[in-house]
């Protein structure tokens, strides 16, 4: 829970002022340094940025009546349906947030248990 | 293993972000693309804003725009810099990538953009010598200080915008391209102006005239391709005196048989024939047949229906102007308005300013060609053009004198081992300050103001149509003519004889002009500019008149005319060419030869009322047959291919020859051992026609509509880009109908203004203010447009004018 709302709070500055995929790197410097299982370490990155973009894409949405997103799903999934410009949109971000965990997680793993028999492996 | 975990997920991670990261082919890159931090979603923008102040560098003094609710900004400001500057922030802000768009278009730079698809396209705007006159014409803009002042003016006004932006902000084209704007130069002003050459005046069919010639001899060319047509209402009204000494004409040379020997027979470039669908519009009523008392002028310029809009209307107010009207994203003032005293507007002339010249190169080295009995120096320009993923493309073109080289030397050269090119000779690469014109239009007062600002006007010609609250109205085909004897490039010239150079230009002063006619109106659509007792030559072919007749016939019956009364004109239906056409081609109808699905169709011909309104069948049948009649007629000899292109007679002479010369031998299809008549020929065509629809739409009936048996479509700039286009509007009119709405062009902008102690204007385009699709403002007009309606402009006077129409203050300091 802490990796998941550190990732969405932290994305969200960095999304403000570094370029998109500074989101992979929150997430994964979040699992690095936290402590976690795989499967929560790739939730936390996937819901967390997912989250973020979910709402900030709905904000957009309501605020401008939709005004391009119909227009941008026409031209991408080729059909009038923002909502699945809406869905495609969120699930881009989570799976880059949640492999960004993941692998967080993983080079932690790496990196932490040098030397110690770790009773999952 | 836990390195290995470690690593693959690492790897997997950054390959993923790595490619979404980037664009593939086509296929724009899909993390940036979709974030909603960076991507489309910064695009979209909220019905409504607040006020905003700015602060600015390169303003001189506060600025207030107040945008009204279609948001068309109301520039105020201190001084002349500070409203073009404004002009350029403005336009950027909600055109940048259209601007920039269309100068690299015109600047044969398309290529970096979207890679190779455009090389032809760029190869041939450089070769047509595009760049060539666009360094001509901006050395030109920065000698005249006042024009330097706007064109930097409005540089450092787009620029102020530019230098703020972040890859957020960008317009969405650029997200999609994957590319960045450039600064803004002066030289993209000049650019922009040579892109409306290129679109009004580049069309030449000097070739396809030349190998008529050759084929079919001076007398039949003569016959078939007269110069001046049948049916025509000229634009300067028949007996107007010419009120100047005409400089002698030049004299043709003795000699231009041989001519036809050396000339290729076929370009290796296309050269578009003149597109007889661009035109437009414009009229003004006197003060005579104004309910007003004042004149009312209007105006309507045709032209590839797009999006973003090809105009941005704006108000300018300044202590030397008040002018309201529509303005080119990349050109700074307005271009077609009106202020507190004066209105103008444009329609194209067609005028001849493309020709081509036969080159005879010395040796295949190509360093050297002949004219006038020496051979002279050719200078090379070597164009680099960068394409997005590959390696630069280089491209040496040859000038003359006449011009460049446009055309590699075809494989049939002249006498031996000469090689033969050909040059083009192009208005485009007149050194000229158009700016000025309309510099000096913006502020115009008087109708002498308006002839001094038009005498400083060189291309694309434009038919100018005045009004003054002074009560005069005028118009004036107008721009630079080049000298020349009658019908010099009608054919191709000879780039060897100086007899067949352009011999400097017709005077400005003795342009065509009228001021306040006996009839009580002024008007053009692309017609003939005079009748032929204008002493110079301008062109021997001009748009077809029918709706130069209609627009006449209209105002010559009009009495009291109001805002409204013009209005409906501009979107007047009747179809003259079926007027003309049907009393001649339905007699001809073999009744016998038609089954009783045809028989329908000439039913329904009988009794339409010549309108071509969305829902009435006539149109549809008439166009078709009228298509296939002329096909019939002339595919057989005037059809042409690719190495031996030819065109075709006019509707204009063909009428003509069916009336006078019913037994032409050009009836007869010379493909079959049948000798055809004129009435098997207009009996084929006419059941061909039927069959063709029946096969398109089924039986006869709503479905053969001519709303949506047309369409009209207003596409976005990039191709295919359906998603940011409007497709399939129902709406009349049609080619050659004053409503000039076609598949894909029309006006463009409509305007109506109602001069007086204060002007009253109404005007729209079919699209919006906003080029961004993200904006509620992109496309808001497009339904008034198309139901003919028009918008009140608001002309304000102060910036604390309360209107209830203004929805936002700007102040930039």
């Amino acid at each position: 829970m802490i990796q998941f709302l550190l990732i969405a709070l932290l994305s969200l500055l960095a999304q403000f002022l570094l370029p998109w995929w500074s989101l992979a790197l929150v997430a994964f410097l979040v699992c690095l340094t936290t402590r976690s299982k795989a499967l929560s370490a790739f939730g936390a990155g996937f819901f967390g940025v997912a989250l973020v973009w979910l709402i900030y894409a709905l904000v957009v949405q309501f605020r401008t009546d939709g005004v391009l997103t119909g227009r941008m799903s026409e031209l991408l999934v080729k059909a009038n349906q923002p909502a699945l410009l809406i869905g495609v949109t969120v699930l881009l971000g989570g799976v880059v947030g949640g492999l960004a965990g993941l692998s967080g997680y993983y080079v932690r793993q790496a990196v932490q248990n040098q030397g110690r028999i770790h009773p999952a492996e | 293993m836990k390195y290995f975990k470690a690593a693959l997920s690492l790897t997997i991670t950054l390959v993923i972000v790595w490619a979404l990261n980037r664009p593939w082919g086509s296929i724009p890159a899909f993390g940036p693309l979709l974030s909603p931090f960076v991507g489309f979603w910064q695009n979209a923008e909220p019905a409504a804003s607040p006020d905003e102040t700015l602060d600015i560098n390169g303003t001189r003094a506060p600025i207030t725009v107040l945008f009204d609710d279609l948001g068309i900004p109301h520039v105020f400001a201190q001084n002349d810099y500070d409203a073009y500057f404004a002009q350029g922030y403005l336009t950027a802000r909600d055109r940048l990538w259209q601007m920039e768009f269309q100068t690299h278009a015109a600047a044969g730079r398309l290529s970096e953009i979207v890679g190779e698809r455009a090389l032809d396209f760029d190869r041939y705007n450089r070769r047509l010598g595009l760049g060539y006159g666009a360094e001509k014409a901006v050395q030109t803009m920065m000698v005249n200080p006042t024009s330097r002042q706007i064109v930097e003016a409005y540089t450092a006004g787009i620029n102020a915008w530019i230098s703020q932006l972040t890859p957020a902000d960008y317009p969405i084209e650029y997200k999609l391209l994957g590319y960045a704007p450039e600064p803004w130069a002066p030289i993209k002003c000049a650019y922009l102006l040579k892109q409306m050459t290129s679109t009004l005046a580049s069309g030449a069919d000097d070739l396809e005239m030349t190998n008529i010639l050759r084929k079919f001899g001076p007398a039949i060319t003569a016959d078939l391709f007269p110069s001046y047509p049948t049916r025509e209402d000229p634009i300067i009204p028949p007996g107007t005196k010419w009120d100047f000494a005409a400089l002698p004409l030049p004299k043709p040379p003795a000699d231009s048989g041989r001519l036809l020997d050396q000339t290729a027979s076929r370009f290796d470039v296309h050269i578009p024939r003149p597109n007889r669908e661009i035109g437009s519009n414009n009229w003004a009523v006197g003060a005579q047949k104004s309910a007003t008392g004042y004149p009312i002028l209007a105006n309507d310029p045709h032209l590839g229906l797009s999006l973003p809009s090809i105009w941005y209307q704006i108000q300018l107010v300044t202590p030397t102007m008040n002018v309201y009207g529509a303005s080119l994203p990349g050109a700074p003032g307005v271009v077609i308005g009106f202020n507190k005293d004066v209105a103008w507007g444009v329609t194209n002339v067609g005028a001849d300013i493309l020709d081509f010249y036969t080159v005879r190169f010395k040796d295949a080295s190509r360093q050297a060609y002949w004219h006038d009995g020496q051979w002279k120096p050719v200078r090379q320009r070597i164009e680099v053009i960068k394409v997005k993923g590959k390696p630069v493309v280089q491209d040496t073109v040859l000038y003359t004198h006449h011009g460049p080289v446009v055309y590699s030397p075809n494989t049939q050269p002249f006498r031996g081992n000469i090689p033969v090119g050909h040059a083009a000779r192009w208005v485009a690469h007149e050194p000229a300050n158009d700016l000025m014109c309309f510099y000096h239009l913006n502020r115009a007062k008087t109708y002498d103001d308006y002839t001094k600002a038009l005498a400083q006007y060189a291309a694309p010609a434009q038919n100018f149509v005045f009004a003054s609250n002074q009560k005069d109205i005028a118009i004036s085909p107008n721009g630079y003519f080049p000298l020349k004897y009658k019908n010099q490039g009608k054919f191709i010239l000879d780039g060897t004889n100086p007899a067949d150079d352009w011999h400097g230009r017709i005077p400005p002063d003795q342009n065509p002009r009228v001021k306040n006619p006996p009839r009580g109106f002024v008007s053009s659509a692309n017609q003939s500019s005079t009748d032929p007792s204008y002493p110079y030559y301008i062109n021997w072919e001009f748009a077809p008149s029918e709706r130069g007749r209609r627009i006449n016939q209209r105002l010559s019956a009009m009495q009291r005319a109001t805002v409204d009364s013009l209005r409906q004109l501009q979107n007047d239906n009747y179809n003259l060419k079926a007027a003309d056409a049907l009393p001649i081609c339905l007699p001809l109808l073999k009744a016998d030869a038609l089954n009783s699905n045809h028989q329908k169709a000439l039913a329904v011909l009988k009794t339409w009322r010549l309108n071509n309104d969305t829902t009435e069948i006539g149109p549809t049948i008439f166009n078709e047959w009228m298509n296939r009649l002329m096909q019939t007629v002339w595919n057989d000899e005037f059809g042409g291919n690719d190495s031996v292109p030819l065109r075709m007679p006019s509707f204009d002479r063909t009428l003509t020859l069916m009336q006078r010369d019913p037994n032409a031998r050009w009836f007869d299809n010379v493909r079959t051992p049948a000798r055809e008549s004129l009435i098997d020929v207009v009996t084929q065509s006419f059941s061909a026609a039927c069959d063709t629809l029946a096969k398109q739409h089924g039986a006869i009936g709503r479905s053969w509509a001519w709303g949506p048996h047309k369409g009209t479509d207003i596409r976005h700039l990039l191709p295919g880009l359906d998603a940011f286009s409007v497709l399939n509007l129902n709406v009349g009119g049609g080619s050659g109908i004053v409503n000039a709405t076609s598949e894909r062009w029309g006006p463009s902008w409509r305007m109506v203004v109602a001069l007086g102690p204060q002007p009253k204007a109404y005007g729209l385009y079919p699209g919006g203010q906003s080029g961004n699709p993200g904006s509620p403002l992109y496309q808001n007009m497009i339904e008034k447009w198309a139901k003919g309606e028009l918008y009140e402009l608001l002309y304000l006077q102060s910036p604390t004018d309360a209107h209830k129409r203004l929805v936002k203050k700007l102040t930039l300091n």
